[in-house]
Order: C-alpha cells, then sequence, then structure tokens
C-alpha cells in the first residue's frame, strides 16, 4: 500500500484536529501551572542525584507528577524498591477511573485498540480536564487527534519545565519551592463540580485527622454519593 | 547508583506501576458506552479521586509546602477557589488569588 498523499482530505483534518488540541493546551492556565510544577519536579529531581535524561525520561514515560515526587524523592532517599513502587502505584490508581471516562468520548465503533494507547498513557489530570471540557463540541473523528494534541501540548510545557527546574535547582528560594508545589492542587479545584466533590472527600479526611485514606476507596465512596445527589436531582426534576 | 540500575528503577517502580492503571482503563472502557449511566458514575468516581488528591496534598503537603502553616494553606484554597467563581470561572485569577495569599501568608509567619 502507498502512503496518502499530503493532500489527502482524511489525513489533512488529523493534522489540524491534533494541532488544533496542541493550541488548546497552550492556551489553557494549566499549560503554565505545568511548567511550574515541573520546575519544582526538575529541581527536586536534580537535588537527589538523578541525572538530567533520567529527569526527561521519568516526565515522559511515568507522567504523573505526584507519582514522580514519590518516585524520586523516595529512591533518592534510598528506600526499598518494592515498597516505592507501591507507593507509586496508590498514587497513579486514580488513573483507572480518568481513562475509563474519557476512551468512550474519543472512540468510535471502528477505532482499533492501538489507536486507544497514546491516549491513555497522554491520560493525567491537565490533559483529563481540558479534553473533558473541549471534546464534546468536537467531531467523534477528531477527537483522538485532538487529545493527542491536548496531552503532547501538556507534555512539552512539562518537559520545558523539567530541564528548567534541573537546571536552577541550586537557586530557587524555598518560598518559591513552596507556591510551586501549592499550584497543583491550586489548579486541580478550579471547576464547580470538582468543588461538590471536594466538599465530599474534605469532611472524611478532616474527621480521620492523619490518617491516610486509600484514595481510590475514598473517590468511590464521594463519587457515588455525587452520583446520587445527582440522580435524584433528575428524578425531581 | 548506576545509570542502568537508576533506567532499570524508572521502568519498574515509576513507569509500571503508574501505567498499569492506564491499560487497565483501556481493558474496562471496552463496552461502556458515552452518556451511559456507568459512564457517568465513573466520572463522578474519577472527579472524587481528584478531589481526594486535593485534599491529601493541603492536609499532607510534600516539601517545602509543608513549611507553610496548615491554616494559611486553607485560607489560600479558599480564596482561590472564591476569586475563581467571583471572575466569571477564571482559572488564572483562581490560581493567581490562591498563590499570592499563601505567598503573603508564608511571608508574615516568616518563611
Amino acid at each position: 500500500m502507498s502512503p496518502l498523499p499530503p493532500t489527502d482530505p482524511t489525513q489533512r483534518s488529523v493534522v489540524s484536529a491534533f494541532l488544533a488540541g496542541f493550541r488548546a493546551a497552550w492556551l489553557s492556565v494549566l499549560a503554565y501551572v505545568v511548567i511550574g510544577t515541573y520546575v519544582g519536579i526538575g529541581a527536586l529531581t536534580h537535588d537527589f542525584g538523578f541525572s538530567l535524561a533520567w529527569a526527561v525520561a521519568s516526565t515522559a514515560l511515568v507522567w504523573a507528577g505526584p507519582a514522580q515526587v514519590i518516585l524520586v524523592s523516595a529512591l533518592g532517599a534510598g528506600a526499598a524498591p518494592f515498597e516505592t513502587a507501591l507507593a507509586v502505584g496508590v498514587s497513579s490508581a486514580r488513573l483507572l477511573p480518568m481513562v475509563i471516562s474519557l476512551l468512550p468520548l474519543i472512540r468510535r465503533p471502528q477505532t482499533p485498540y492501538r489507536a486507544l494507547i497514546l491516549p491513555a498513557h497522554l491520560t493525567a489530570v491537565t490533559m483529563w480536564i481540558e479534553s473533558l471540557r473541549l471534546l464534546p463540541r468536537l467531531p467523534r473523528e477528531a477527537r483522538i487527534p485532538f487529545a493527542n494534541g491536548v496531552g503532547l501540548g501538556f507534555m512539552v510545557a512539562a518537559q520545558a519545565g523539567t530541564l528548567i527546574g534541573y537546571y536552577l535547582a541550586t537557586s530557587l528560594p524555598p518560598l518559591l519551592t513552596a507556591g510551586l508545589l501549592f499550584l497543583t492542587p491550586i489548579s486541580f479545584l478550579m471547576s464547580d463540580w470538582l468543588a461538590l466533590a471536594f466538599g465530599l472527600v474534605l469532611g472524611p479526611l478532616l474527621a480521620a485527622w492523619q490518617v491516610e485514606l486509600d484514595l481510590l476507596w475514598t473517590g468511590i465512596v464521594a463519587g457515588s454519593l455525587a452520583y446520587g445527589i445527582h440522580r435524584l436531582r433528575e428524578a425531581l426534576k | 547508583m548506576s545509570e542502568l540500575y537508576a533506567y532499570t528503577l524508572l521502568v519498574f517502580v515509576g513507569f509500571l506501576p503508574s501505567e498499569i492503571w492506564r491499560m487497565l482503563g483501556l481493558v474496562a472502557a471496552r463496552g461502556i458506552a458515552d452518556e451511559s449511566e456507568l459512564f457517568m458514575w465513573v466520572r463522578a468516581v474519577a472527579i472524587a479521586v481528584l478531589a481526594g488528591v486535593i485534599a491529601k496534598i493541603i492536609l499532607f503537603p510534600p516539601g517545602t509546602l509543608a513549611s507553610v502553616p496548615l491554616v494559611i494553606r486553607l485560607v489560600a484554597i479558599v480564596c482561590g477557589f472564591a476569586a475563581f467563581v467571583i471572575v466569571r470561572r477564571s482559572v488564572l485569577a483562581g490560581v493567581a488569588a490562591g498563590e499570592v495569599v499563601l505567598t503573603l501568608g508564608a511571608l508574615a509567619y516568616g518563611i
């Protein structure tokens, strides 16, 4: 089979959907939040003695801020690999419901499995928030390249942050790094439906002061409550 | 730590424990239609887990953020959300307000 000529309309629309996604990522405040967050992670990676290439590979492969923080600080401090892997796994469990609630939005009946591997790998909180917000307005055939564009747009931002943080590591004041670490929770909060869930989760967390709650169980309980409230409201309409 | 060992750890301790959830999601998403009730529930769970991540970072903060007192972290997050709601759901306004309050609070505390 000969490759498709560049003027082929379907291929052109795939490229333009990808570029639209990439652009959407950089137009989002979250791109700059990602840069700031990864400046913090790049600096941390440097401080624990890993190489720059390792830092870049870690951002590309792990692609989850909190998991990278655990990985670097635990391994750097000499923790056992198996225990660190468990901690990383617990922290990344949130990716499961995110992937499940993204793929049905972008998939078509004829979509091959392998076309969903890249969007699944690129799924992280920022990409998920922007994709869920923007995808419903797009025609279904544009959604996979658009989601890949959003994900890779944020990935480029993260790599830029990793490089900057790695090089500036020794000159960052603690006040700045505290502010950079605060970017993750404050930006994740910016959404109205999230606030409802936040309230539902914060209550039990405050009550269980200093008890390490399993996030997946917290999510199942609080998410089911939120879903129940939504169903009740629909029924009362 | 040798370079080869560092990359082995990256794959087995960092990459695989995260990626397994994404690939499980890939398998589990098969047969779930968007706008189905199951899809709506999974989405609510994903949102609540995210809320849990926020709560956990605020209550058990990493690194230098831990040196900022809890009350300042809570006030900053509330102010950030208030700014987000007041300024026509602007994420920029929310993030900026939260960061300013956190920084001023930390400065006043003497960090």
